[in-house]
């Protein structure tokens, strides 16, 4: 009986300091998130969008999923963001800013945001006395996720996509320099 | 944790990315709220998988990151070539196709 109740102090005490690491990097991405969407500067947007992907790394091993916290480091910090400052940088945008980024009735996408925010909200928090897990000790108790069980996933029951998607990712390949070269 | 924490913090970033792709006119920055749209689904399917035990919402993570890399490098490849063609990547300049 006593070790249940320190076990579930214990667990308390971690789920405090998740809670709290969580806040904190869910405000940052929040931040960083209406900045890459509010900046007029393209290159400035680039980079609040490294530290909303950075924070969603870190969020996946909060749920301990660190393989892909690993592939989403690699993937996107490191190929995807490399594309968009090429990208930026080959369709030269002005560097300091830019006064025609937005369309002239952005001011619609706000209440359409708001609203979709306000269903999504709606439906996250009625349905969640349904969902299943969601205890406190769920996240902690399970611990890290291990990648043989992600790999038996891939070549077992999702072989087909798999190779599927190998054909997609060359298919965009060969797509991007047909359509990215000078002839 | 509640693990609700994480599917409200992804409509959060989702209905931001909305927001931008609804409000931006420059085509990159189009392609970067997809991103966020794409990330904030990401984060969805990893709250789903800590929720029911099983890695397969991981599985599904890791083939959308894949989707998201090859849909980046599509779409800067046209924007390149739009640039190329036009000197400009102002989207709502694109409408030759209206009806």
């Amino acid at each position: 009986m006593s070790t249940t109740v320190a076990s579930i102090v214990a667990v308390g005490d971690i789920n405090v300091a998740q809670n709290v690491g969580f806040g904190v990097i869910a405000l940052m991405m929040i931040v960083a998130a209406i900045r890459v969407v509010s900046t007029n500067d393209v290159v400035h947007a680039a980079l609040w969008l490294v530290l909303v992907l950075a924070g969603v790394a870190a969020q996946y091993i909060l749920a301990a999923a660190e393989f892909v916290a690993v592939s989403q480091v690699l993937v996107y910090i490191g190929a995807v963001m490399v594309l968009f400052l090429f990208g930026i940088m080959l369709t030269r945008a002005q560097i300091g800013g830019d006064r025609d980024v937005n369309n002239s009735t952005w001011a619609l996408g706000i209440p359409a945001a708001v609203l979709l925010f306000g269903v999504l909200a709606w439906a996250v928090l009625d349905g969640v006395d349904e969902l299943p897990g969601v205890d406190d000790s769920v996240i902690v108790d399970r611990g890290p996720a291990p990648t043989v069980a992600i790999s038996d996933g891939f070549i077992g029951p999702y072989l087909v996509p798999f190779l599927a998607l190998s054909f997609v990712l060359l298919a965009a390949a060969i797509g991007a320099i047909v359509l990215a070269r000078k002839d | 944790m509640l693990a609700a924490n994480f599917l409200l913090l992804a409509a959060v970033i989702f209905c931001i990315g909305v927001y931008g792709v609804v409000a931006r006119r420059n085509a990159v920055l189009v392609l970067m709220s997809v991103e966020l749209i794409l990330n904030s689904v990401n984060l969805n399917l990893v709250a789903f998988a800590v929720m029911n035990g099983t890695i397969d919402g991981q599985v599904f993570a890791l083939f959308v990151i894949a989707i998201a890399a090859a849909e980046v490098g599509v779409g800067l490849a046209m924007v390149l070539m739009v640039y190329r063609n036009r000197h400009s990547i102002s989207l709502d300049e694109l409408s030759e196709m209206k009806g």
